[in-house]
């Protein structure tokens, strides 16, 4: 836990890296963000195989699928709202569809993206990719993750996978030893009466949320649940078995997102505890610094803390 | 270039749309027989294909981005030996190869799904840029309607295959003049097209697309190291006279009495085989 704080963008940056030094098929398209979403290293390395598509998604995304059809390994980035929104039909007609391994690397989600304020803050990205089918969608919690993820998603030769990708650097929350394998949770812990499951940098902030609630005497497990899809549907049952309340958290709206994917999972189960869904409520987001949008939004370590301790059923 | 086997093939296209169309029951039949000559001079003469290996390293890449006109394509593709010509009768029908739109995962020889308007331009640009990475000589080739030039995002691939001076692009525009809604001219002007092309960058020809000789002549327009576009005036409903020039049969299906009665006209056989 000692690493540096690190973006998942930045980790995104230099995992291109090491995929360009490793994988000649590696191919980067980027929409005139390259200095943002990190690819920018990549594409003074390896100008050859860098396509920088101007500021025109859909055009991107198209492109990513001949690169693909021609043998390559394309990774398409731009920002979240713009990847998931700006290009959705193609994304699923052009991408998705026909199962291309493209892969869409996409930056500065949810709010921490900060002042650029709520047109630009992608909030509704994870439900809007996860209804695609064969779609896989990852959201890391740190550097370490991301950056496993990266090389991961490389290998994926089935279809395309949406890798949701954050601006502020966030504190190494991932054990020593952890390997990314899509479909498999990390559970951080050991089994509590209170379940908190979250993706990407609210796994930090669960995790202090569950040092709160231990000094006020509630214990909690938190898994970090960064594959959404395939979701580890296996350890959520099993997690909902031993615990009494299911606490979901992801800097999302509650509505389509990693709540609703583990509530979808959990609702024909035998033993279903209840599951409270913290997230973004229906509404926009807007400016303001990282932190404060989080306090705003009532998506703090205090306010998850606050929500679990005047939870009716524990 | 042998016109009397193209003209030969054309017309067996036009029989293999009339009558997949008519069996299906729907389906565009007016865009797709304004494309006859022009997929016919792709598959019979322009590009590098084997049926028996759809999958072949070295073959050219056509993609139909107006997507909705698969009979055609359905039909060049039986017509080079991929499938058989009776499998066309398939069309639209539950579980069938031949989807509605064109699906790459479902039919050996279709390069890529298409059907939502405006991607296919994109698609062919990154096979293009792909291609060339690996110092490959393959050919890409997209099709495009007039009426889908009203997406945006053809004007966004026009411009990168620009910048990338995508010498080994060419793109073909059905200019049959028709969409859904009537005259192209009426519903959202597209004119001036070769000036439009040009000012994104494009060496730009115009040619008759009901004419081999004239589509050779096209094809083999000296480019200045970027992507040429064949401009193809078009009849919408090309060869089936009450069709011809009429926006009402854009996606409406013959009925199997007129399907069978132009096969007739043709002096051909009504039984697909």
């Amino acid at each position: 836990m000692s690493a540096k704080p690190e973006a998942t963008r930045d980790a995104y940056g230099r995992a291109l890296l090491a995929l360009g030094e490793m994988r000649p098929d590696v191919v980067v398209l980027d929409a005139d963000l390259s200095k943002s979403t990190k690819t920018a290293g990549f594409a003074a390395k390896y100008p050859e195989r860098f396509f920088n598509i101007g500021i025109a998604e859909a055009d991107l995304m198209g492109t990513a699928c001949g690169l693909a059809l021609a043998g390559l390994k394309p990774f398409a980035s731009t920002f979240a709202i713009f990847a998931t929104g700006r290009a959705y039909d193609q994304v699923r007609n052009s991408i998705t569809y026909p199962r291309l391994p493209v892969v869409i690397a996409a930056t500065h989600a949810g709010l921490t993206v900060g002042p650029d304020g709520g047109s630009h803050q992608s909030i509704e990205d994870i439900a809007l990719m996860r209804v695609l089918p064969g779609m896989q969608v990852w959201v890391p919690a740190d550097g370490e993750e991301a950056y496993q993820m990266i090389l991961a998603a490389a290998e994926v030769t089935s279809g395309p996978v949406y890798v949701r990708l954050g601006r502020q650097p966030v504190p190494r929350v991932v054990p020593p030893d952890y390997i990314f394998t899509p479909g498999k949770a990390c559970v951080l812990g050991e089994a509590a009466p209170v379940a908190i499951i979250a993706c990407g940098v609210m796994v930090e902030a669960s995790l202090q949320a569950a040092r709160l609630l231990k000094e006020r005497g509630i214990k909690c497990q938190v898994v970090n649940m960064s594959s959404i899809k395939p979701l580890d549907t296996a350890l959520l049952a099993s997690v909902a078995e031993k615990s009494e309340l299911i606490v979901t958290v992801e800097e999302h709206l509650v509505a389509g997102g990693l709540g609703s994917a583990c509530a979808e999972a959990l609702a024909a189960g035998k033993s279903r505890p209840p599951q409270i869904m913290i997230g973004v409520e229906d509404c926009f987001g807007q400016s303001g610094e990282p932190q404060e949008l989080l306090a705003a939004y009532e998506l703090t370590a205090e306010h998850i803390a606050a929500r679990i301790e005047r939870a009716p059923s524990r | 270039m042998n016109t009397v086997l193209l003209r030969e093939k054309a017309q067996l296209l036009r029989r293999l749309i009339m009558l997949s169309i008519a069996e299906a029951g729907s389906g565009h039949p007016g865009g797709s027989l304004s494309l006859a000559e022009i997929m016919s001079y792709l598959y019979f003469f322009q590009a590098k294909l084997h049926a028996s290996d759809p999958t072949w390293p070295e073959r050219d890449r056509i993609i139909l981005s107006k997507g909705h006109a698969a009979p055609v394509l359905y039909a060049a593709l039986a017509a080079r030996g991929y499938m058989a010509e009776e499998e066309t009768l398939t069309l639209r029908k539950l579980g069938s190869r031949l989807q509605g739109h064109p699906d790459m995962r479902k039919l050996p020889g279709v390069e890529m799904s298409t059907g939502s308007l405006g991607q296919g331009l994109s698609v062919a640009n990154g096979l293009a840029l792909g291609l060339r990475l690996q110092g490959l000589p393959n050919k890409v080739y997209a099709v495009l309607g007039d009426g889908e030039l009203q997406e945006g995002q053809v004007w966004e691939a026009a411009m990168t295959a620009a910048h990338y001076r995508l010498s080994n692009l060419t793109a073909i525009v059905d200019y049959n003049g028709l969409q859904i809604d009537g005259h192209t001219s009426a519903v959202k002007r597209v004119e001036p097209l070769a000036e439009k092309w040009q000012s994104f960058g494009w060496q730009t020809v115009t040619v008759d697309g009901h004419s081999f000789t004239d589509l050779y002549r096209g094809f083999h327009t000296e480019r200045d190291n970027g992507p040429l576009v064949v401009i193809a005036r078009t009849v919408k409903g090309k060869g089936v006279d009450y069709m011809e020039g009429v926006a009402d049969w854009h996606g409406k299906a013959p009925s199997l009495e007129q399907a069978r009665q132009y096969v007739l006209t043709l002096g051909g056989n009504v039984d697909v085989s």
